[in-house]
């Protein structure tokens, strides 16, 4: 047997009224000694703010999942830990973005600064250097900064899925 | 086939050569113009698809998260409708304890949401929202109301036909769905961009419910079936334990 996919549609301007009403976007403890604030900016080809997008971010290794509207900025907000290497992988998050005006979710991933293993990693590797920069969060006062663009000359890397 | 009044410019015509993806890039729905990624998108090995996903079997779903019109003190206007279906694979397998979240507008199509300024009457016993989790045989169950048709800014005197979103993770990482069931019959889904995104006709089609006498509730509910399919979310993700 072999039904049709269900096709996509966009999650629109209310999604936070069924999504976002709790919490979740801890992926660990602010307690933990090893948390770090991960945040960005949600950005559109005229690189204005999206404030109505939705991020969700997934640490396979760790089992740990955790999602964040966008305000008013289009600043998200994590608290997480670096995942435990896997392999030959180097430590990263699984994303997907969500927004208005976006028909189907878009998948990336989060990479981590300073990290030797981004050097060997096979995802990593088979990019361009611009486009391998568009993945690696950068160290930013204590925390982690990842900007999301969804257009443009520096647009992230957006994976097939 | 021509429908009079649809605006070519917002809605294309049919091209079933898209099956069941939408078009990201759909010009009539015009959030698309600034938001729908532009460069290629990268292939990752296949053996990311297999990654398993969250697993929210053990979340605290309160015993009235499905039930819409039991959130507030007194009951939401409307049509009481009961909405469920069953969650599968590609295959045909059932999706068993996955997360299915709801929202949508209420009976006069307005959001219980600060951006949402149509002068249609809140109602202060509705907040449009819902969530449960599939049972052994993949199904999902709400009760809610039927939520109205209501107006938007994309073009000029541009409606939305009545939907629910739908929220949907299944097991594989890569399965994740997000989308909108509508109901049928609805007369505004020949002007409609979003809906029309799905250049298939019978992709489309998926995406609508089906009345369903024999789930309606006697001197109570409507009903309506509407089944969600996932992706394989890659070869070989089913454990040997679901192959029945």
């Amino acid at each position: 047997m072999s039904l049709a996919k269900t096709p996509s549609q966009t999650v629109g301007p209310y999604y936070a009224i069924g999504l976002t009403r709790r919490d979740q976007n801890e992926l660990a403890s602010p307690a933990d000694a090893a948390a770090l604030r991960l945040h960005g900016q949600l950005l559109d080809g005229d690189r204005r703010p999206v404030n109505d997008g939705l991020i969700e971010v997934w640490d396979r290794v760790g089992k740990r999942w955790g999602r964040s509207g966008t305000d008013a900025d289009g600043r998200f907000s994590f608290v997480v830990t670096k995942p435990d290497a896997d392999g030959a992988e180097a430590p990263r998050l699984d994303v997907f973005v969500f927004a208005r005006g976006l028909l189907r979710h878009q998948l990336t991933r989060i990479y981590f600064p300073g990290e030797p293993a981004n050097d060997t990693d096979p995802v990593l590797s088979a990019l361009s250097d611009d486009e391998r920069s568009t993945l690696v969060a950068q160290a930013e006062d204590g925390a982690l900064r990842f900007d999301i663009h969804l257009q443009g000359g520096d647009q992230t890397v957006f994976f097939a899925h | 086939m021509t429908v009079p009044g649809v605006d070519p410019e917002i809605v294309l015509p049919d091209d079933p050569s898209f099956g069941p993806e939408v078009q990201l890039d759909y010009p009539g729905y015009r959030s698309t113009r600034l938001r729908a990624p532009k460069s290629p998108l990268v292939t990752l090995p296949e053996e990311f698809h297999a990654i398993d996903g969250p697993v929210f079997g053990d979340l605290p779903i309160g015993e009235l998260d499905h039930d819409l019109t039991r959130q507030f003190a007194g009951e939401p206007l409307g049509e009481r409708i009961v909405v469920s279906g069953r969650v599968l694979d590609e295959d045909g397998r059932p999706l068993r304890n996955t997360l299915v979240e709801i929202w949508q507008a209420n009976a006069g199509g307005r959001y219980h949401h600060q951006v949402d300024q149509h002068p249609a009457p809140l109602d202060p016993n509705f907040a449009g929202a819902g969530r449960c989790l599939t049972d052994d045989d993949g199904n999902y169950r709400f009760v809610t109301v039927k939520p109205g048709a209501y107006p938007w800014g994309n073009h000029e005197n541009a409606w939305r036909p009545a939907h629910i979103h739908f929220s949907v993770f299944g097991r594989a990482f890569t399965q994740r769905l997000v989308t909108q069931m509508y109901f049928p019959g609805d007369p505004l889904f020949p002007f409609d961009p979003i809906f029309n995104s799905v250049r298939d006709p019978k992709a489309r089609e998926l995406m609508v419910s089906a009345f369903d006498l024999s789930r309606t509730q006697p001197e109570w509910a409507l009903a309506f079936t509407w089944n969600i399919v996932l992706g394989r979310g890659g070869a070989g993700t089913t454990p040997l334990e679901d192959h029945e």
